[in-house]
């Protein structure tokens, strides 16, 4: 999609931060705890106690957050859950007030940190639409005029008359949506919503999201999912632990979250196997020396080897063998039956005319079983990674799992006349 | 918080965001701004209120009603506490009529700020809408509740005078009597708690400190005005003369019904504006 990004800022935030108080006893605060502390405040004074103020812990939801939008721009915010994008995106919604800091925005905002606010269950999907679309933020004549679309968009024309709690979820979900899709600001921020409904319905959200994208809105768009990041937006804000950990093209910086997360996650595992039947390495068989043992450079017949040591004999053993991205979706997998093997060093070789994977990390995970019973199951480390040349399309939002290397040929026919 | 509203297309001038410093700013404009999401909130309300229940809008009416009856046996018929010449039921509507009012719009207005919750840590808006509209959405119940009392006044006989024109001035002093209390306790039950607990007792007493169940002849003139410093007494005092010409004028304890009170609304709106940020991380 091209389109134009305008060179006047959106949105412009510099040191932002927001710090919360945790109050250790209890979740809400009473009056008369507040009367006792007033009543006290000399008497710890005196005794030169200190003040519960500082008893309390803080912590910095976000911190020194700085950055620039352009209009027109599509930002994904990515990171941890508690990183702080929700935050974020709550200070620029002005829901909370930052701590530190300053945001300037310019241009009308509408935020959907959650679909279907202010639904109320007793009012008909009718009045809900209208009460929804006026807390979104769009006024009345707005609503009426698009609330033939609004319908249309939900699926639900039948429904209208009746009590919202007469809905199922599904339903309430997509008329939620309806409304929100047809917010028209010139800012748009989005928390994670777009992640539920069934298959075909999140399908026509993107869609509308896309199209709002289209139009040259600017989009702040918080998602977990990464094909909805790659496909949406062109910069990527990453957050961790309250700060901007990373700010720019996609392509980087989604996968060096990936990267990120796979290493957290493996963690606890030792790349040191333990005693027993157990995996203990993987490596591509003579690929490129061994300082690159985990590491695929060329698009050509590879192999790939799986030691494995037994202490005690095989003599059913199904073996399996997969494949997966960093996301965990998983890309190919193969089972192996009646395995014999007596105990000692083995080595499982897979060999491949090509692995022809977009640059990137990605997992093994292998497993041996005996009779029904798992002898050992190994989400391999390192990972392996890809970096092969790029055969894919030059944008990378058109880059997908399989790097497929392909001749492609255009063949000129005789010249005819169109009818 | 935001020192200037959302701009519209093509203006050149930023909405800053940065930590308040409890400005003075009441930022009134921007509550007209969103004037409709207070229409909207007051409407669902009384949709709400009412959708279900059987009786509908005739509760509203019933409790003052109700009220009367009892206080008119109690107070008028076996204490025979003066009421001015009035007939005791009418006495006792004339004044439970806008205090009923106030006792709602009170308690909603306390309760409003924790009960939106949700759409308080979702979606910006001026949030002094909420109480305002939990004190706007009892008018409607005051209308219902006062078609009674004009028909109590036709059974009686009496017809109002020409100070029935400056009802609508008694009915917006309520108004504010309640906006003005209530934006304190609907800040203050944001962030503790236990005020909504505090609430009923209030009334209660504040009833009986109020000239509901007696008339204000009981206070000696002396000592008028300062019982005028509850604003209640103004409004219902107020109300009662209106309606009936019976009972004070307005005088030195409207007056100081009405200072009293347009000193709590802006302390009101001041305490609200100040912790307003601090809400929506707190409720």
């Amino acid at each position: 999609m091209s389109r134009g990004v305008d060179l006047n800022p959106a949105i412009r935030v510099s040191g932002l931060g927001k710090r919360y108080r945790i109050v250790p006893r209890q979740r809400y605060l009473a009056l008369r705890d507040r009367i006792e502390e007033i009543l006290r405040a000399p008497v710890r004074l005196w005794r030169k106690e200190p003040s519960s103020a500082s008893e309390r812990g803080e912590i910095w939801a976000l911190r020194e957050v700085g950055f620039q939008v352009q209009q027109g721009e599509v930002i994904g915010v990515i990171g941890r859950n508690g990183a702080g994008k929700t935050t974020l995106l709550k200070i620029l919604s002005r829901v909370t007030e930052p701590s530190s800091g300053s945001a300037e925005i310019w241009g009308s905002v509408r935020s959907l940190l959650e679909v279907g606010t202010g639904f109320h269950p007793e009012l008909t999907g009718r009045e809900n639409i209208f009460l929804n679309g006026a807390i979104l933020g769009m006024k009345r004549r707005e609503i009426q005029r698009k609330f033939d679309e609004i319908v249309a968009f939900a699926e639900l024309p039948e429904f209208l008359d009746t009590p919202l709690k007469h809905y199922s979820s599904g339903m309430q979900t997509r008329l939620a949506f309806a409304v929100a899709a047809h917010l028209e600001p010139e800012i748009l921020l989005v928390d994670e919503v777009l992640a539920v409904g069934d298959l075909a319905f999140q399908k026509k959200c993107m869609g509308k999201m896309d199209k709002v994208a289209r139009a040259g809105r600017t989009i702040f768009f918080v998602s977990h999912q990464m094909n909805q990041v790659r496909r949406l937006c062109s910069r990527v804000l990453w957050i961790d632990s309250g700060m901007l950990v990373m700010d720019g093209a996609t392509p980087e910086v989604v996968s060096a979250y990936e990267k990120a997360m796979s290493q957290g996650e493996l963690q606890g595992q030792d790349s040191e196997r333990g005693g027993g039947t157990r995996f203990v390495k993987w490596h591509f068989a003579g690929a490129g020396g061994d300082e690159n043992p985990n590491r695929l450079e060329s698009l050509g017949e590879v192999t790939v080897r799986f030691d494995l040591r037994l202490d005690a004999a095989v003599h059913r053993g199904h073996h399996g063998v997969a494949l997966f991205t960093a996301s965990r979706e998983l890309l190919w997998a193969k089972a192996m039956d009646g395995l014999r093997l007596q105990p000692g060093l083995h080595t499982i070789s897979y060999t491949f005319p090509c692995l022809p994977l977009r640059p990137g990390p990605y997992f093994w995970q292998v497993s041996l079983w005996e009779e029904g019973k798992l002898l050992d199951s190994w989400d391999c480390l390192p990972e392996m990674i890809v970096s092969t040349p790029n055969l894919q399309h030059a944008r990378d939002e058109w880059n997908g799992v399989l790097n497929l290397p392909c001749e492609a040929v255009v063949t000129e026919g005789e010249g005819v006349e169109v009818a | 918080m935001a020192t200037a509203f959302p701009t519209e297309i093509g203006a050149p001038a930023p909405v800053r965001i940065g930590p308040s410093h409890g400005t003075l700013n009441f930022r009134l404009r921007e509550v007209w701004a969103y004037r409709e999401l207070l229409y909207f909130f007051v409407w669902r309300d009384i949709k709400v209120r009412y959708k279900q229940t059987a009786i509908g809008l005739a509760w509203a009416v019933l409790q003052p009603f109700l009220t009367m009856l009892v206080f008119s046996l109690f107070f008028g018929k076996l204490a025979k506490l003066p009421t001015n010449g009035l007939p005791y039921p009418l006495f006792y509507y004339c004044a439970l009529l806008p205090w009923g009012y106030f006792a709602t719009s009170l308690q909603n207005a306390t309760n409003v700020m924790v009960e939106q919750q949700r759409l308080i840590t979702k979606i910006y808006f001026p949030r002094v809408v909420l109480p305002i509209s939990a004190v706007l959405s009892g008018l409607v119940d005051f209308a219902a509740a006062f078609g009674v009392l004009i028909g109590l006044m036709a059974y009686y006989r009496i017809v109002p005078g020409r100070a029935a024109l400056l009802l609508p001035g008694f009915l917006l002093l309520a108004v504010v009597t309640a906006l003005g209390f209530g934006l304190w306790l609907s800040a203050l039950n944001a962030i503790y708690r236990d005020v909504r607990y505090v609430v009923p007792f209030l009334i209660q007493f504040w009833m009986f400190a109020s000239p509901v169940a007696y008339s204000t002849v009981l206070v000696p003139q002396r000592w008028r005005w300062i019982y005028g410093l509850n604003p209640m007494a103004g409004v219902i005092e107020g109300f009662r003369w209106a309606l009936t010409g019976q009972g004070l004028a307005p005088g030195p304890l409207i007056g100081a019904s009405a200072v009293a009170v347009v000193l709590v609304l802006l302390g009101g709106l001041f305490y609200f504006r100040r912790t307003e940020g601090r809400i929506a991380d707190v409720v």
